[in-house]
Formats: C-alpha cells, structure tokens, sequence
C-alpha cells in the first residue's frame, strides 16, 4: 500500500521509509505540515501516518483541513505527546487512530494495515471464518467443525477482534484499546493471559493451530493451512 | 534626589497629596463663605444704623427746621466715634459737619454709596479712609449726608484673613509632613518586603516576609505571601526529592541498557548472541518508556491537565470492568479476584484516569496480596459504593499489609518497600492512584485489612472546581 508520512525528524522519516518498504509498502515523506497537506490532497494514499508537531502547520490542523475538503483517507497521528487526553485530541480532530512516541514499528505496523483494511469498503460480515472456526456475530455462537465452543463475553469480543483482522498482527496495546476500550498501560501482561485462555479453548484439543504469537508484536489469527 | 523622587512616587504619598488638594480647596470654601457672611452681617448692621440715625435727624428737622437739625448734628459730630454727617443748603455751601473732600457729585443724587473722605477736625494731614453713607434731600433743598465708617468691617476683614492664611500654610505643611510621613512607612515596609523577595528569587527559599503583628493590611499580605512561599518551599522540597528520584530509577535502567549494549558489543559471537543482547535491550527501553509515561501521566494529573476531559460515568461499571480486565491474571496466580458492585454509581471525572488508578491498585493487589500464613483464603476483592456526595472503591487483598509507618509514604513517587525490591515495577502505581484522587478532589487511604491491606478510593461525585 502506499502511504504517506508527515515528519519533521529527518532520520525518524527515513527509518520509517525503510522499515515500511521492508514490510512491503510504499511511504513518502513530507518534512512539514504544508507540503503534507497539498501531498496528502492529491490523495493517492491508503494511510497517513502525521506527527502532531511540524513546522508551518501543525498535524492537528493538517487533518481537521483535509477532513474539511472531504478528503477520508485513514489517519495515524505519531506524537511525543501520548496522554489519554491528547489521544481524544487528536482523535477529535479527524485523526482514526493514535500512537504515542517512542514507539515500535510492529505495532505502527499493525496499525497501519489495520487502518488500511478500515478505508478498504466494509463487507458487513455476519460471521467471520477462519479455517474451521466460524464466530457468528449475530448469534453470539463460536464453532469448530460444527462442534460448539462456549466463550464468555469478553472472550467472544476478543476473538471477534481477531477474526475481523484475520491475516494481520493485532498487538497487546490494539487488544486493550478495542476491546476494553483502555488507553493506559496495565503494567503487567494481563492481555497475554486473556489470549492464553482464549487459545486453551479455541485450540487445544484441535490439531491445529489459529492464534498464533507473534514475537515482539502481538497475535494474528490466520489458517496454519494457508 | 532618587530617595526623594521614590517617596514622591509612592502612592500613600500621592493619596495624601490628592487628599490634601481637596481638602484645602474645600476649607479655602469654607472661610471665603464665612468672610463673605461676616461682610454682609457688618454690613446689614452699618445700614441700620445710619437709618436709625437718618430717621431720627428728620424727625429732629421737621419739629425744628434747618437750625435745630444743624445744631443736633454739630453736637453729635462731636462726639467720639460719631457717625459721619454733613448738612448742605441749596447752593451746596456746607451748614455742619465733620466731613470734608467728599468726592464731587456725592451729593448730586440720593441713596447709599461708598466714598472715600477725611473727617474735618483731624485736617488736611489725616488719611483718607472709606465709609458707607447715604444722601437724602430735605425739604426746601437742604442735602443731608448720613455715614459710618468701614473701619470696623476692614478690621473684621484682617482678624479672619490673618488666621485663614496660617490656617491654609499650617494645613499644606502638616499635609505634606504627613504625606511625607505615610509614604515613607510605606515604603519601609514595602522596601522591606522587596528586599526579602528578592532575596527569596535569589535561590533563598526559606526566606519569610516581614510580618510587624499590627495585624494591618501589610500584614494580612506579608502573611498569605508567606503561606504562597511555604506552598513553593514544599513543592521546590518535593521537586528535588523526585527528581532526585527521577535520576536514579531512570539512570538504573539506562546503566543496565548501556551495560548490555556494550557486553553483547565485546563478548557476543553468534548472531543470536546478539538477537538476544538486542532483544534484552528492547525490553529495557521499553520498561523505561513505561516508567516515563506513568511519570509524566502523574505530572499532568498534578498540574490538573486532564481536568478539561472530565465526563460522567458509572462507578460499577469501571470497577466491573477493571476485575473483568485482570481477572484472569488473578486466577493465573492462584488468587481469587471478586467483584462487588451494583450499579449505578454516577459520578463525574476522567474515566481513563480513574480506571487507571483503580487498575493499578488491583494490580498492586495481584503483585503483593498473596497470603503468607497458611487457612487464610486468597481472595481480592474490588467493591464500588456511593456515599453521600462522594463515591468509594475499596481493594481489599489477604496478603502481608503495609505497615502503619509506611502507609502514606509508599504514596510517594518511586517508593517501594523493601518486601517488594525483587518484584517488577517502578513504584509509581499509588503514586499515579493518589495523583488522581487528588486531580479529583478525593483521597486515597491505606489501611489494615486484618490481615492485609485495604485500599480506599474516595472520589467526590461532583469534583472541585
């Protein structure tokens, strides 16, 4: 996919430009927030990723303005600036989704494809399918090869989390934001455990495998067959 | 000149000066008002008199003519301290009197003037001096010329002029002494309250206003600029102790990361040797950047910050939501983590924030709340609960407790009890809670828990403005 990247910091952008070409993507950079804005008006981009402080014009004024003309393209905002209310900030102001600096690249990654498959048209799914499971959203019923997996409330919305993103990495911090709707830190890896109880009934006694780990970046969920 | 310039400057100074202004245009008022009434009474009195007299020489004219008028005239004018007179015939030639060099044409006309004149028996040498007379024309032509001198009101005139002169001079000068005065206590105190802050900006923090115990306005603002001070003495004190603290819980984790990078740069061999030392170092960052987040989280929770995203929420909804989050984790654990709340419990606040310290006493909870002794069950439980005007998570856990000395430092940032050294964490967990109960307006309170502790939350539903 292609993207573009509204960063001040030189060597920031570069590494950015990299890693992305390495996983697959096309970025292009904007070293402020004007020449972002008349980049990202051409369109032609799946995702932004822009950083909230730029010289000329700030990353806040950068989307508010493109959502002003119309224009929907998915927004990340990168920002040193990570506090829940600079979140709802920046999420106010036309952004889609929010990651605070320092971060990783697997889980800039992970947001990224996720925001590209958002901008992508929404089939509205009923049931997802994932090798032998299938999760009917309606329902509220999860099956394994016709045989029925009993799943508490909470289970049910996390695996429907991982299903809606089949095939792409969801990390801890994208778990606990969607499905528990918390933007702090709960200091210990209470998600790992979720995940873990999730697995022991999804796929313990199955000879396969569908929640996979990925190391250093979260889960996907994704038929070991394929 | 400069001291002198400075005290003309002061307030209090230009305050007297004003004061004074008005004060002497007013009592300036006050005498002319009386001078002018005094002149008009004197005045009043003159005119009666010459009338009493004027009606009694007519009367002395018509019993006895021309002759008995100039003989009672020439008697009364030679009295001491008589009136003035003079009697003209026709022709103008003087019959009696004791006035000489009237003005001409004085007696051309009837009625009251003023003229200057000279009395006849003191001669040519005497002084001029000035009367209020009347002219009045008898019948058969005669003038008569009825007046008293104004001596009197002149001599009225001086006695107040003298005195209402000193009494201007003495006012401006005591005005200016106490303006003087004023403004020189003012700004001794005030030089003396400048003195002192400038010391205090100067790096002496435990420097204190001057307070003189009269319990006047200067002191009432000598006394909360020193509560100001000791609020900043407190918080410069507290400021050093965490960024005292800052320094050495960020410099450990940034000494083990450099330490790593530089082992795995001399000793690694194999590639993952290297996949390892670079992971570890990861890691290490990434502690780091969670311990400056839950820093910079406290800051702004202090600084007040977050008080702009405050919305309602529901209490039992949050704790629900909280046990749901690390129940699991709990039971990993081998601790039982039960929920007690019915909703609903609005209140009003920062919802992340408050969830956020309410997780992170439950992980504390999680971390420290094993039971040591042996029968006692290991359960935590998490209870939400509405008071009047106010509303209250209690974590209870069945673990060792805090001790009572120790139950409001570990409030403090990066404090962490000794039983607790091995375990992860920064200590910034209570900090962050406290942080945020007092963003709210709250409190947050460790007790016994008999055994173990119990953590109280109190928010107010409606916080502090």
């Amino acid at each position: 996919m292609r993207l573009l990247v509204v960063e001040d910091d030189r060597e920031a952008a570069e590494y950015l430009k990299k890693a992305l070409r390495e996983a697959g993507h096309l970025a292009e950079i904007a070293a402020d927030g004007e020449s972002g804005l008349a980049l990202a008006l051409d369109g032609e981009f799946d995702v932004l990723v822009v950083d909230r402080m730029l010289p000329k014009r700030d990353g806040l004024s950068l989307v508010a303005e493109l959502r002003d003309k119309g224009i929907a393209t998915p927004v990340l905002f990168l920002s040193a600036l990570g506090q829940v209310d600079d979140r709802v900030t920046g999420l106010r102001a036309g952004g889609d989704d929010y990651l605070a600096k320092p971060y990783s690249f697997s889980e800039l990654l992970a947001r990224v494809e996720a925001l590209a498959r958002r901008g992508a048209p929404q089939t509205a799914d009923t049931v997802y399918r994932v090798g032998d499971l299938e999760l009917d959203r309606l329902a509220h019923r999860v099956t394994s090869a016709t045989k029925e997996i009993a799943l508490q409330p909470r289970e049910f919305r996390l695996l429907e989390y991982l299903m809606r993103h089949a095939g792409q990495v969801v990390t801890r911090t994208m778990l606990l934001e969607n499905v528990w709707d918390y933007h702090f830190d709960p200091q210990t890896n209470v998600i790992d455990v979720h995940v873990s109880r999730l697995r022991s009934k999804i796929d313990k006694g199955f000879d396969r495998t569908l929640l996979h780990t990925i190391r250093g970046a979260g889960y996907m969920i994704r038929d070991g067959a394929r | 000149m400069t001291a002198l310039v400075r005290l003309l400057r002061t307030t209090a100074f230009k305050i007297v000066a004003v004061y004074l202004v008005v004060f002497a245009l007013f009592a300036s008022g006050v005498i002319f008002y009386l001078a002018r009434h005094t002149q008009i009474l004197v005045r009043e009195q003159i005119t009666e008199t010459i009338d009493a007299e004027v009606r009694g020489l007519y009367e002395q004219y018509n019993i006895g003519g021309i002759r008995r008028l100039v003989a009672v005239v020439e008697a009364r004018a030679s009295q001491p301290g008589s009136s003035l007179y003079l009697i003209t015939s026709f022709s103008g030639a003087t019959l009696a009197g004791n006035v000489a060099d009237v003005p001409t044409g004085t007696l051309e006309s009837t009625g009251w003037r003023e003229i200057s004149y000279r009395r006849t028996e003191e001669g040519a040498e005497a002084k001029e001096s000035v009367a209020l007379v009347r002219v009045f024309v008898l019948p058969g032509g005669f003038r008569l010329l009825v007046g008293r001198d104004l001596e009197e009101r002149e001599h009225i005139r001086q006695i107040l002029a003298a005195p209402a002169r000193w009494a201007v001079v003495v006012l401006v000068v005591m005005g200016v002494a106490g303006g003087v005065f004023a403004a020189r206590r003012v700004l001794h105190r005030i030089d003396g309250m400048t003195a002192t802050s400038d010391r205090i900006m100067a790096g002496d923090l435990s420097g204190r206003l001057p307070v003189a115990g009269s319990d006047d306005e200067f002191d009432r603002l000598a006394s909360s600029l020193n509560a100001m001070l000791e609020r900043i003495e407190a918080l410069m004190v507290g400021l050093k102790h965490v960024s005292d603290n800052i320094a050495h819980d960020l410099k450990t984790p940034l000494t083990r990361l450099k330490n790593r990078a530089e082992e795995a740069l001399r000793s690694a061999r194999t590639e993952s040797d290297y996949r390892a030392a670079i992971e570890a170092t990861i890691e290490e960052s990434d502690g780091l950047i969670r311990t400056f987040d839950a820093l910079l989280m406290i800051a702004r929770a202090e600084a007040g910050q977050a008080r702009e995203h405050m919305t309602d929420f529901d209490a039992a909804d949050i704790a629900n939501s909280v046990v749901d989050l690390y129940e699991p984790l709990a039971e990993e654990q081998g601790l039982e983590l039960k929920v007690d709340a019915a909703g609903p419990l609005p209140a009003h606040g920062n919802r992340e924030l408050v969830s956020q310290a309410l997780a992170n006493l439950v992980d504390n909870a999680i971390k420290y709340g094993k039971p040591e002794a042996a029968g006692v069950a290991p359960e935590i439980v998490v209870r939400a609960e509405g008071e009047a005007g106010s509303i209250r998570f209690i974590v209870t856990d069945r673990g060792p407790g805090v001790p009572e000395a120790d139950r409001v430092r570990v409030l403090d940032r990066f404090v962490r009890l000794e039983a607790s050294r091995s375990r992860p964490g920064a200590g910034l967990g209570l900090s962050l809670a406290a942080a945020v109960a007092r963003l709210h307006g709250g409190e947050i309170r460790l007790e016994d828990n008999a055994p173990g502790l119990r953590v109280v939350l109190t928010l107010p539903v409606q916080p502090k403005k």
